[in-house]
């Protein structure tokens, strides 16, 4: 048998099922591997051999089966896991530990997924780079002097260092998609509503959305099945049957399928290596059949801006609760009372980046300032919704780069905020609509992963992995292997 | 500033009161807002609570059907609007009995809008309207520890316990009322008669004591003609009769202020049951910005408005209506159905007529017996081992003769002690009225044969001789006979 961690998750579970490995194995496989590479990837924050192995040794015990049963995962540290440390990168949570589960985290465990451990993230899912963690970055596996993507770089960096077959990320204005795009993966942000928040520490509440992150389409398709479904204990989960992603990913002919190419999504500030991936992409979708026409979203470019006033509002309620009173970190300064000890907690809990859109949705929201700044982003959301219904008039999904550029290097945009925003602006528009949205492999520009973004109407999630389906075996077909067979491999360090 | 108090009576005849009321009342749903915790009063301090109502990270609220229910049936009886689609907001402040450091209330989009409520005050009605009616949530309950009166001023720390928070509450709010001098009556007349309401309603049970009332009341001053003058709130406002003192204070204390020329500050002030007196609390104008922003994590609530009109169906008589169909009924005075209202036996009472009881002797019995007895007892009527159905028989049975008044008390005590029923009570303490002719006219004749000396003095036509001989057979016969039976049994023989 193969190494056990270069195997998807289908084939995974389908040598599980047929006894020819057991889960315990798989699952030491996996630990071996973190412990081999994560000193130099950093992916996780915190490893559960214990929980992996005893979950493992369940499903070996036959108690539980299904299409993942015996997988491992790397969970996001933003879902709350019963008894397990839960962070959000932040040194405010630092020694939390959740006294339930997320919804997301009991269906995994349903579903017999063996959750290896917690995976780094920018502090409260806010960037693009895991650089604000409080508990230093990621490191991007094609490149460890680059950054494995944000927020969700953690989980993308162990699925694309092979610690992982599966990792669940959270994506508020691409956090899965754009760290999927910069390690050459595929990444999946559902249908707003399509996946319980339930237990996802919130950022901003009418934006966050948990998804898979795989290294194949069939693999995210799985994992989105397994976590996705109407949730009572979320009002906004969406009380409709889950379309049948699983089925989508036979597809491999996308005759009568119209593929609309995004103009707002492209051309300046795309780097010119990531426009030739894509374009050459594009040309092989025309190959498999698709109709491919251009459309216009006129008031694309006003989405992050409309974002960068409606994540921070919404955050700077959210993280509110953060206080010192009743979990997570306590600053205690003499016999400060609790006023004084919730605003040390929060001066010395916070990062810089979470505090800074703290004070940006704090103004947004402010009386005689609420009108201009978080109504007109509203309005814009609302504008930025019709857009895009006009475009599924026409056609079944849109595309567009991910991101504008590959994978920067550590430190590069750090100080610069507003260059970091900008790694976001193809993928922040589905966010604001709450359509589903997927990045897939799609070429390598200077030797670095390049994402090609599949775009489907709300509860049309299926659309996303027949186009990406089709699309990824035509482009595997091509190249005689998967993108990330060519990434370097990492050798572990003693 | 202070500044000396004017008499009330002289403070009405320069100044002008206008008052608002705000009401705070916890629905008695069986679970919290927003999440499945039990919402009984009393319990071990944070042992009602989940991640949903301890804002523990992650968690997410989900609205309870039945306190949106209450809240329209509220609305509905306060003859609102119900809006067809309304939102929850976020009220964002920092507090550590606030578990998220925001509440889920509701801002710009209350579920009920323009109502009102006939207020009878000493038999005048006066209209207080309703400008709106919504859902929020409470919050934990802090103990200061250490202080000298539980206050945060002096505590060397705090304790919070969070069973009460999320526990569903309503909030209506009136218009400015311009009650004139009368303000004060019309404040207390409107939270009783609101208080009443919602009993009737079954939505809360409306204990004050227990702080599932809890009332926040406005009040200005201005010269007749003026726009309104600068309010003040007060707070801590929890008997039917501390709404009237407060408002008499604050108006005194007004004019005082006023009348030496210093403005009054806009401000929450707490109000003192002992001195009857108000105190400054937090200025509203240093008052924090709450900014309140549309509730993301809870969908619109579109309430069907089929189920509005079935609600609407389903509305029980309003008290003042009932009064004044029970009036026109039964006979009863306006003072009279106070009283039993006040005792507690309102219902009692009608249950009782409606079993065929006389209407004024059902009143009578319940009100100066049975309330009797359960205001020495210290307990509701309600909770007493008497029913309707035990009442009127007692009725009945005096009615037709069996009891006279004096043994149907004695029943009725039988029945309070718990020996069982009336006809039990009445067999077990042989306490039927002797009727048997036979045995009544044997005691006639021995009291006759005892008394030669009487009898003759009615033989010979003094009749009030009869009396002495009535008590001796009523002796004889352990006050089991009918007076009026023995005496014309008496009269019969001796003349």
């Amino acid at each position: 048998m193969a190494d056990l961690t270069t195997l998807t998750a289908a084939e995974t579970a389908s040598a599980i099922a047929a006894r020819e490995v057991s889960a315990v194995e798989v699952t030491q496989a996996h630990l071996d591997r973190i412990a081999a590479v994560d000193g130099d990837v950093h992916a996780f924050l915190h490893v559960d051999a214990e929980g992996a192995l005893e979950a493992a040794a369940r499903v070996d015990a036959g108690e539980i089966s299904g299409p993942l049963a015996g997988v491992p995962l790397a969970l996001k540290d933003v879902l709350a896991q019963r008894g397990v440390p839960t962070t959000c990168g932040s040194k405010i949570l630092e020694g939390w530990r959740p006294p339930y589960d997320a919804t997301v985290v009991t269906r995994l465990r349903e579903a017999g997924v063996v959750i290896l451990g917690k995976t780094n993230m920018d502090e409260f899912a806010m960037g693009s780079s895991t650089e604000n963690s409080a508990y230093g970055p990621s490191h991007n596996p094609w490149d460890l002097s680059r950054i494995p993507g944000g927020s969700s770089g953690g989980s993308a960096a162990a699925v694309a260092a092979y610690e992982a077959p599966l990792a669940i990320g959270t994506d508020t204005g691409g956090s899965i998609r754009q760290p999927a795009a910069v390690c050459g993966l595929v990444g999946v942000k559902p249908t707003y509503g399509g996946v319980s928040r339930y237990g996802l520490v919130a950022f901003s509440s009418s934006l966050d959305q948990a998804g898979p992150l795989a290294r194949t389409v069939l693999d995210a398709a799985l994992l989105h099945a397994a976590i996705a479904g109407h949730d009572p204990m979320d009002s906004t989960s969406i009380d409709a049957p889950v379309p049948d992603v699983v089925g989508a990913c036979a597809s491999r002919d996308l005759t009568g399928v119209t593929v609309g190419v995004v103009r707002e999504l492209g051309g300046e500030g795309y780097e010119a290596g990531v426009e030739a991936a894509f374009h050459a992409s594009v040309e092989v979708l025309t190959a498999l059949g698709a109709d491919v026409v251009e459309v216009s979203c006129p008031h694309f470019p006003y989405a992050l801006p409309a974002y960068y006033l409606i994540a921070p509002s919404e955050c700077s309620s959210n993280l509110a609760r953060f206080d010192a009173m009743r979990f997570g970190l306590r600053v205690q300064v003499g016999d400060a009372g609790a006023e004084e000890v919730m605003a040390t907690t929060r001066e010395q809990g916070f990062g810089p980046e979470v505090k800074r859109r703290i004070i940006l949705g704090t103004y947004a929201l402010s009386s005689g300032y609420y009108d201009a700044y978080y109504g007109q982003a509203q309005k814009v959301r609302t504008l930025i919704t019709r857009d895009f219904d006009a475009a599924f008039e026409t056609v079944d999904v849109l595309v567009s780069p991910t991101t504008p550029g590959v994978a920067f290097p550590i430190g590069e945009k750090a100080d610069d905020p507003m260059a970091m925003y900008l790694s976001d602006i193809a993928s922040i528009p589905s966010n604001l609509a709450g359509n589903a949205s997927m990045s897939l492999p799609c070429g390598l520009a200077g030797g670095l992963p390049v994402g090609l973004q599949i775009i489907a109407p709300p509860l049309a999630d299926d659309r996303l992995y027949r186009v990406g389906a089709a699309l990824e075996a035509a482009l595997d077909e091509r190249r005689g292997a998967t993108l990330l067979a060519s990434a370097p491999s990492l050798t572990a360090r003693p | 500033m202070t500044a000396e108090l004017v008499d009330y009576a002289e403070a009405v005849t320069a100044w002008e009161p206008v008052i608002g009321l705000e009401t705070h009342v916890e629905l008695g749903t069986r679970t919290k807002m927003f999440c499945g915790c039990p919402t009984a009063f009393g319990a071990e301090p944070n042992t009602q609570t989940c991640p949903v109502c301890l804002g523990l990270p992650g968690a997410l609220p989900v609205l309870n059907g039945q306190a949106v229910r209450s809240t329209v049936l509220i609305g509905l009886a306060l003859h609102c609007d119900i809006a067809a689609w309304c939102r929850f907001a976020r009220k964002n402040y920092f507090y550590p009995d606030m578990p998220k450091n925001f509440q889920i209330s509701q801002y710009d989009e209350p579920i009920c809008t323009d109502g009102y409520l006939d207020v009878d005050v000493e038999g005048e009605i006066v209209r207080v309207e309703i400008e709106r009616v919504h859902m929020e949530e409470d919050t934990g309950k802090s103990l200061h520890v250490g202080g000298a009166t539980g206050r945060i001023h002096g505590a060397t720390h705090s304790l919070v316990d969070y069973n009460r928070a999320g526990i569903p509450l309503v909030e209506i709010v009136t218009r400015p009322v311009e009650a004139g001098p009368n303000a004060p009556a019309v404040a207390k007349a409107y939270v009783e008669q609101l208080a009443e309401l919602l009993r009737t309603l079954d939505v809360s049970d409306v204990r004050l004591e227990q702080g599932s009332l809890r009332c926040d009341v406005n009040t200005s001053l201005r010269r007749p003609g003026d726009a309104y003058g600068t309010r003040t709130e007060t707070k801590n406002v929890n008997s039917y009769r501390s709404v009237e003192r407060a408002v008499r204070f604050e108006v005194s204390r007004q004019a005082g202020l006023l009348e030496q020329g210093t403005r009054i500050r806009q401000e929450t002030r707490h109000f003192h049951e002992d001195t009857g007196t108000t105190s400054p609390g937090r200025s509203k104008e240093e008052a924090t910005d709450y900014r309140y922003f549309p509730e993301p994590d809870l969908v619109p609530i579109a309430f069907p408005v089929d189920v509005v009109e079935e609600l609407r169906a389903s509305l029980p008589e309003t008290p003042a209506v009932r009064r004044a169909r029970l009036r026109d009924a039964y006979g009863w005075s306006d003072l009279e159905l106070e009283e039993m209202t006040n005792a507690g036996v309102l219902d009692l009472v009608v249950s009782t007529v409606e079993l065929g009881a006389a209407a004024p002797a059902a009143r009578a019995l319940w009100q100066n017996e049975v309330a009797k007895a359960a205001n020495e007892q210290g307990v509701e009527a309600s909770s007493l081992p008497v029913s309707p159905t035990d009442v009127a028989r007692l009725l009945a049975l005096v009615a037709d003769g069996t009891l006279t008044a004096a043994l149907s008390r004695q029943a009725l005590a039988g029945v309070l002690a718990g020996e069982g029923d009336v006809d039990a009570v009445v067999a077990a303490r042989g306490l039927a009225v002797v009727s048997d002719d036979g045995a009544l006219r044997t005691a006639v004749y021995d009291v006759i044969a005892a008394q030669p000396d009487t009898a003759a003095k009615v033989r010979g036509g003094n009749m009030g001789a009869v009396g002495p001989l009535i008590g001796a057979v009523m002796k004889a016969t352990g006050g089991k006979a009918d007076a009026a039976k023995v005496r014309s049994l008496l009269v019969e023989v001796l003349t």
